[in-house]
């Protein structure tokens, strides 16, 4: 019972807030606003007995992704410029791709009666241990795989960054 | 859960709390007296014996003080900003096991709001979104230096963050669980871990003090440079909220590193006391509080002594010391687990 | 160059050392100075419970002194004002009129007699210039203000009480004692002698 209250509760949360990053006006807000959604998300995680994700969802997306995407708006103070008009080519585009996305997840919907859902509060899967023995185990190769993408982008963004030295010195 | 159990934990929870706020007022004055005597100095000793009603009187003034909002500021954000970091430090308190238990009427109560099994995750949460309220206090403020201050803050609790993760991995690996009262409970027999991660302890206190924001590493409320960082243009309990947070901050630090590298509430040879289990954890906890108090009077003693970072000294620190520092402990702490098998 | 002290350090800028980059020893060196600062004795003086004790020849806020039948012994020569290297003095004289002798001891008298203590240096040039053994620097610390204006002294704060007499004993030498009694000089009659 309590926990179909909260459900309501962060789901009622999640997607105002998440209307809220699209309507305002401050770039500010708009972040503030994300990390909102990101916290009833992780609610949501914590609802689904899935504590590991909840607590990582939090500490890597609410507690450095946006803090950086904070840090770089503050630093830049976007919300001095006028946004700039757009031309109708864009809009346009931007119809297309919003109407393309519409019909994909209104496919998914349609078929999701289908799906089978997961006993909610009584799995185990989401605790750390069953978490760290099917990564480990199971899915060992995607994850070192992930790990290494990961690690290439790291190196590019190093290379990106000392490209810019040089200039600066040259 | 029984009602009992229920009834008792919000007990404890509102025990909790009000130690550490009570605890935190008094580091103020134990902070003030301490650099008075590290300086040849008296300290505060005009309100009450010793300066002892100075807390109190230093609370009172700042309830009382005029309230400054800045007409540019952002009004909401502006308030959110300290009530935010005031409420991430106190939030923390609730994982960690100030004792072992009490025994009455057959059921057992933990000396512990909640056990959650992702405990060491739930610390490392919590710490990292408290540097919102830094952020957003310093960004609604509409001034230069809160703003710098914020930016630093942000970015100092980032990279220090990671570097307290790694350094907590390597605990994580010898335990084999991240709940709290498991790694204190197993400090009960044998040594505490700040035997066999020396390096990893090393860590975790710099690190705890950058997240802390005290010196050496206070550079966004650095006052040669910005003012008064991010809380400029703050004023009354605003204001005291963050200095608050900080003391509470240094409090929970303390006693989280106290659980996890000095054997929390465990002392030398307390089985063979021969003392009663209830008489036992009372022993226990003021013995975990004396751990705690030592490890602030460390952090006070640091900041009465070293000077403050260059901002280029604390990122090469961060990220070019610590970082792999933490990285070579878990890879030794990996190596030492295989060949000796799981401690030693 | 001559080295004033036996402590100066030559100063180099050489790499540093494994030991020296690590800056642990350093930093426990320098704990345990701040640490040995704890056990020190405390320099502090609390002020309004404990009071310094001066030396003999302290000077402080000055004093306008009365002779023993309480009349002012200041004749507004101007001998101070002109001896005080920081200008910080200045009157005004008048004359007595019949009726004031047991006032003022001479025919002529500071009406206005103002020391300007945010400039007074406290060198006691104007005590030495002083032929009538009137003006002296007391022991008495010149109370703090929360305007300039406070800080000039007029007659009101500096001449002594008749009741509340200033003791300056202290930096009065047995030559200054035996030159103020001594009644054979006219300046040291009061109007009582005179009377007789």
């Amino acid at each position: 019972m309590l926990t179909e209250y909260a459900f309501w509760f962060l789901s009622f949360v999640a997607v105002f807030s998440g209307i809220a990053v699209i309507l305002s006006k401050n770039p500010v807000y708009s972040v503030l606003n994300l990390i909102m959604t990101f916290f009833s998300i992780a609610g949501h995680y914590f609802l689904m007995n899935a504590q590991f994700l909840a607590a990582v969802h939090i500490i890597v997306y609410a507690g450095a992704i946006m803090v950086l995407f904070l840090y770089v708006i503050m630093m830049l103070n976007l919300n001095n410029l006028e946004t700039e008009k757009r031309s109708n080519v864009l809009k346009l585009s931007a119809v297309v791709a919003a109407g393309l996305l519409m019909t994909v997840l209104s496919g998914a919907v349609q078929t999701a009666d289908q799906i089978t859902l997961v006993e909610k509060t009584t799995g185990a899967a989401g605790m750390v241990e069953n978490l760290g023995i099917a990564l480990y185990r199971n899915y060992l190769l995607p994850f070192e795989l992930a790990s290494v993408l990961f690690l290439a982008a790291m190196v590019g963004a190093v290379y990106l960054s000392k490209k810019n030295l040089n200039e600066t010195q040259a | 859960m029984t009602d009992s159990m229920l009834i008792y934990k919000i007990i404890l929870c509102v025990i909790v709390f009000a130690v550490s706020l009570g605890a935190a007022a008094y580091m103020t004055w134990g902070e003030r007296k301490l650099a008075a005597w590290l300086q040849d100095r008296v300290g505060p000793n005009r309100a009450g014996p010793l300066g002892l009603l100075q807390p109190i009187a230093d609370g009172i003034k700042m309830i009382f003080k005029e309230e400054m909002i800045p007409t540019h500021s952002n009004r909401w954000l502006f308030i959110l900003g300290p009530c935010f970091f005031m409420l991430c430090a106190c939030m923390t308190g609730v994982v960690i096991p100030w004792g072992a238990g009490w025994e009455s009427g057959g059921t057992i109560f933990p000396m512990q709001v909640t056990d959650i099994n992702i405990g060491l995750l739930y610390l490392l949460g919590v710490v990292s979104i408290g540097v919102y309220g830094v952020m957003i206090g310093g960004w609604a403020s509409n001034n230069k230096y809160s703003l710098l201050g914020a930016l630093r803050a942000s970015s100092q609790m980032i990279s220090y963050e990671v570097a307290m993760g790694l350094a907590l991995i390597a605990l994580v690996m010898m335990t084999g669980t991240l709940s709290l009262k498991e790694i204190v409970a197993q400090q009960d027999q044998g040594l505490a871990f700040v035997v066999y991660q020396p390096l990893g302890f090393i860590i975790f206190i710099i690190c705890a003090f950058a997240e802390t924001n005290r010196a050496p590493f206070d550079l966004p409320e650095c006052e040669s440079e910005l003012v008064g960082g991010y809380h400029t243009e703050y004023s009354s309990m605003k204001l005291g909220f963050f200095l608050f947070a900080e003391y509470i901050n240094m409090f929970i630090s303390s006693a989280i590193m106290a659980s996890l590298y000095f054997g929390g509430y465990n002392f030398p040879f307390q089985h063979e006391l021969g003392l009663d289990g209830n008489v036992l954890t009372i022993v226990q906890t003021a013995v975990f509080f004396g751990k705690i108090f030592i490890f602030i009077f460390v952090f006070m003693w640091v900041r009465w002594t070293l000077p403050r970072f260059r901002y280029d000294q604390l990122m090469n620190l961060g990220w070019k010391v610590l970082l792999p520092l933490a990285i070579a402990n878990i890879i030794i702490t990996g190596f030492v687990m295989l060949f000796m098998g799981k401690l030693g | 160059m001559m080295q004033l002290t036996n402590r100066s350090m030559q100063v180099a800028k050489k790499e540093l050392t494994f030991m020296e980059r690590l800056y642990f020893p350093a930093i426990i060196k320098g704990m345990i100075i701040t640490l040995s600062h704890l056990f020190k004795r405390k320099a502090t003086i609390k002020y309004p419970d404990q009071v310094r004790e001066l030396s003999a020849v302290y000077r402080g806020q000055h004093v306008l002194k009365r002779d023993e039948a309480g009349a002012e012994r200041c004749t507004a020569c101007g001998l101070c004002a002109v001896a005080c290297p920081a200008e910080a003095i200045t009157m005004e004289s008048a004359e007595r009129k019949k009726g004031e002798e047991s006032l003022y001891r001479e025919e002529k008298y500071a009406k206005i007699y103002e020391i300007n203590m945010l400039r007074c240096i406290f060198c006691g040039l104007c005590e030495e210039a002083c032929p009538k053994e009137a003006i002296f620097l007391t022991d008495r610390i010149v109370p703090s203000s929360f305007t300039r204006g406070e800080e000039v002294f007029g007659k009101d704060k500096l001449v002594e009480g008749i009741d509340l007499r200033v003791d300056v004993t202290k930096r009065q030498t047995q030559e200054v004692l035996s030159f103020k009694t001594d009644k054979k000089h006219y300046h040291n009659q009061t109007f009582l002698d005179k009377k007789k």
